[in-house]
């Protein structure tokens, strides 16, 4: 096995993809065989932005490591924090309250449709569309505004602590949420006409990257990824976690297998989550928005795991715990890393421009993928 | 002022007048050819500043702003920065090919300049076979890209160039059919008898469905032929980060830069000459006191106006579509294009045979 991937045949063309590459959206390095423009191999190399995080937070106290996860999925940090959040909560018992379990998912949506917006635009411009990026980034500003506001920060948010969140809403969270409802209803049918019954859009996603039922999951798949080859995988259905078994929302599934269908999970995952924050916006009860815990958290001997669903897949945190102030052993699962495992097996036999779109419709993040 | 023909007689009768015929014909060539290389350099400008805004305008944002009043001499300091900037040359590259290829492109595009009228009777030389002439000289640009692309020792360099090459060699055949559609129809190589033939009308109007059908097929050639967006793979910069002139920077690559706007220019007031009727104003048929008004206006404005408009066409395409894969551009080509304009040449010719044109 191991020989047959390191012969070169003779007149094959063997490129790196970055890890400087306008399309790797960071730091991936990518070393791809090629015969003519056809993809024979996709080799990922990973280690640039590797900062051992992992190893890092065996050094912090349980409320200090959840600082450092919103560096691992930049753009859907509240979800981080959330996930890390969820498990020491598991651990020490903490019950949330409901304000901070609303705000929490509420969060959490708004995050997912950021990303979700941000993914759409840089898809596009890896098909080479560029103008869609922009109107991407337009509504983007618009939750960053809102996250601004009552986090006090627009990507690194470090909102959720164990117990629930940091500070209650900003007195225009609702206001500005109702608005960006309005705006945002809008926006997603202009983005169906810019790019989903685009022919040339539709002729470079179309069959595109197989990735089949059987596949995904055993190259362990997770997220809009997964649900685009028909796995039942969304961690919101499956184990509910805060008040999401009590929302009216779909689990979206698709057949196609292809990039189109990816691209056709997330376009329609964002209109379920607006209809999340919807149902939420109106709905978020008084009282306390953090339960309180002792200033210093202790988690009991034993092993703890939680997982939640980010904007790309399934997110684990494990924690083991010997008792003390800081965790013995902490590993995330980030949903990229599989994700991105799956690239070989969907690139090959396709050409390189291929490879972009596809990659493009994993919606990597690179830092999450290296921790 | 915008009579550009008094300008040019004014100088030839001014020279005729101070010095002999040979001296005279000295100085005019000079003369042209420092226009040539001017008009090349303004063009650029202009042209990179419009697709700056245009993209700007399409992509709710505000665009270079701040050199010059709304940012109008933007591109102008960014002459300047690429003129004093170091123009690298890579380690392995062959030396003389590297620095010859931008020449070789911006020299092709300036021949292009050659036979294209301006406006009535401005024209640097009215060539008996003007058309075959550009079709002819556009194929040289090909060689620079390819030339670009080997030269570079750069593996994306020369995908890029190799791409290019297949994608300009054939969309050549379906430019050319289209171009051929209208020498059918006018009876001439000659440009001015090109644009005299649609005095009583544009062959976009006269000709019928299979015209349109030509000028449709000549839009998507041109785009492709010139490199640009749906059809940009010889740069495509998510894939290929530059393509061809990846390696290229300071004066080199500006060179490229220019040379491919200015193509946009000639594609286009080609495209302007042989279906919207050049520098010749919008006539219809007998309607006399209608012409006569559109006469006032000056021929070199119609020239411009058409032009312009064809540019803002493709700069447009260019900032709404994704890009094609190569199999599917060279599939558009050759399953489609091709048999299409052969089969528009076959109906054009009858059109012709029939006089059913207006």
């Amino acid at each position: 096995m191991i020989e047959e991937l390191m012969t070169t045949e003779q007149g094959d063309l063997v490129i790196n993809v970055g890890p400087q590459h306008p399309s790797t959206h960071g730091v991936l390095h990518l070393v791809i065989t090629l015969n003519g423009e056809t993809i024979k191999k996709v080799e990922p190399h990973l280690g640039y932005i590797h900062r051992s995080i992992e190893k890092m937070c065996e050094s912090l106290s349980f409320r200090q490591f959840i600082y450092v996860t919103s560096r691992m999925d930049y753009l859907s940090s509240h979800i981080n924090n959330h996930g890390c959040a969820l498990c020491v909560e598991k651990g020490l018992q903490i019950e949330v309250p409901p304000r901070g379990q609303v705000i929490r998912v509420l969060m959490d949506e708004l995050t997912r449709i950021a990303s979700h917006v941000l993914w759409w635009g840089a898809l596009a411009m890896d098909v080479g569309a560029i103008t869609p990026f922009f109107y991407a980034f337009r509504e983007r500003e618009a939750i960053n505004d809102i996250m601004e506001e009552t986090c006090g920060a627009r990507l690194t948010m470090n909102y959720m602590v164990p117990g629930g969140v940091m500070f209650d809403l900003h007195p225009n969270f609702q206001k500005k949420v109702h608005e960006f409802i309005q705006l945002f209803k809008s926006k997603v049918d202009e983005y169906d006409e810019l790019l989903t019954n685009n022919v040339i859009f539709k002729a470079r996603t179309r069959g595109i990257g197989m990735l089949s039922y059987e596949d995904a999951i055993s190259y362990g798949c997770s997220g809009p990824t997964a649900r685009a080859s028909g796995v039942h995988c969304d961690i919101r259905k499956l184990y509910p976690y805060e008040v999401y078994s009590g929302l009216q929302f779909e689990e979206i599934i698709e057949s196609g297998c292809d990039s189109y269908a990816r691209y056709v999970v997330r376009m329609k995952e964002m209109r379920q989550s607006l209809s999340i924050v919807e149902q939420l916006i109106d709905n978020i009860p008084e009282g306390d928005f953090q339960a309180k815990t002792k200033a210093v958290l202790k988690l009991p001997k034993g092993e703890f795991y939680s997982r939640v669903e980010t904007a790309r897949g399934e997110f684990g945190v494990y924690i083991v715990s010997e008792g003390g102030m800081t965790p013995y052993r902490i590993k995330f699962r980030s949903p990229g890393f599989s994700n991105l495992s799956a690239l070989d097996h969907m690139a090959r036999g396709q050409k390189i421009g291929d490879l972009v779109a596809i990659m493009g419709s994993l919606d990597l993040v690179i830092p999450d993928i290296d921790r | 002022m915008w009579n550009l023909a008094g300008i040019s007689e004014s100088i030839q009768n001014g020279l005729n007048r101070a010095l002999s015929p040979a001296w005279a014909l000295t100085v005019e060539m000079i003369i042209v050819g420092i226009s040539v290389i001017g008009l090349f350099a303004v063009l650029g400008l202009i042209l990179v500043i419009m697709e700056r805004k245009v993209s700007a305008y399409m992509q709710v944002r505000l665009g270079p702003n701040r050199v010059g009043p709304k940012g109008m001499l933007q591109s102008l300091a960014d002459t300047v920065k690429l003129l004093v900037k170091e123009g690298l040359t890579p380690d392995k590259a062959d030396k003389f090919l590297f620095n010859l290829a931008p020449f070789i492109a911006m020299i092709a595009s300036m021949l292009l300049l050659v036979p294209i009228g301006f406006a009535k009777n401005f024209q640097i030389w009215d060539l008996n076979i003007g058309v075959l002439y550009l079709a002819a000289i556009s194929s040289v640009s090909v060689i620079s890209i390819l030339m670009a692309g080997w030269s570079s020792n750069n593996k994306y360099s020369l995908l890029g160039a190799m791409r290019s090459g297949a994608q300009i060699v054939s969309y050549e055949l379906s430019a050319g059919f289209s171009i051929l559609a209208i020498v059918i129809l006018s009876g001439s190589l000659r440009i001015s008898d090109i644009v005299m033939a649609q005095e009583n009308g544009w062959w976009i109007f006269k000709g019928h469905i299979p015209v349109l059908i030509a000028f449709v097929i000549f839009l998507v050639a041109v785009t492709a032929e010139t490199n640009r967006a749906p059809f940009d793979l010889a740069e495509a910069e998510s894939e290929l980060t530059a393509g061809f002139h990846t390696e290229y920077s300071g004066m080199k690559f500006a060179l490229f830069f220019l040379a491919e706007y200015v193509n946009v220019f000639i594609v286009c007031g080609i495209g302007a000459t042989l279906f919207l009727g050049g520098w010749m104003p919008l006539h219809i048929g007998t309607w006399k006191a209608f012409n006569h008004i559109m006469d006032y206006i000056p021929s070199s404005i119609w020239f411009f106006g058409k032009t312009f408009f064809l540019i803002f066409v493709i700069m447009w395409f260019r900032w709404t579509f994704p890009r094609l894969r190569i199999d599917q551009l060279l599939n558009l080509e050759w399953k489609y294009l091709l048999p299409i304009s052969m089969v528009n040449i076959l109906l054009i010719t009858l059109v012709a045979i029939m006089q059913w044109h207006f």
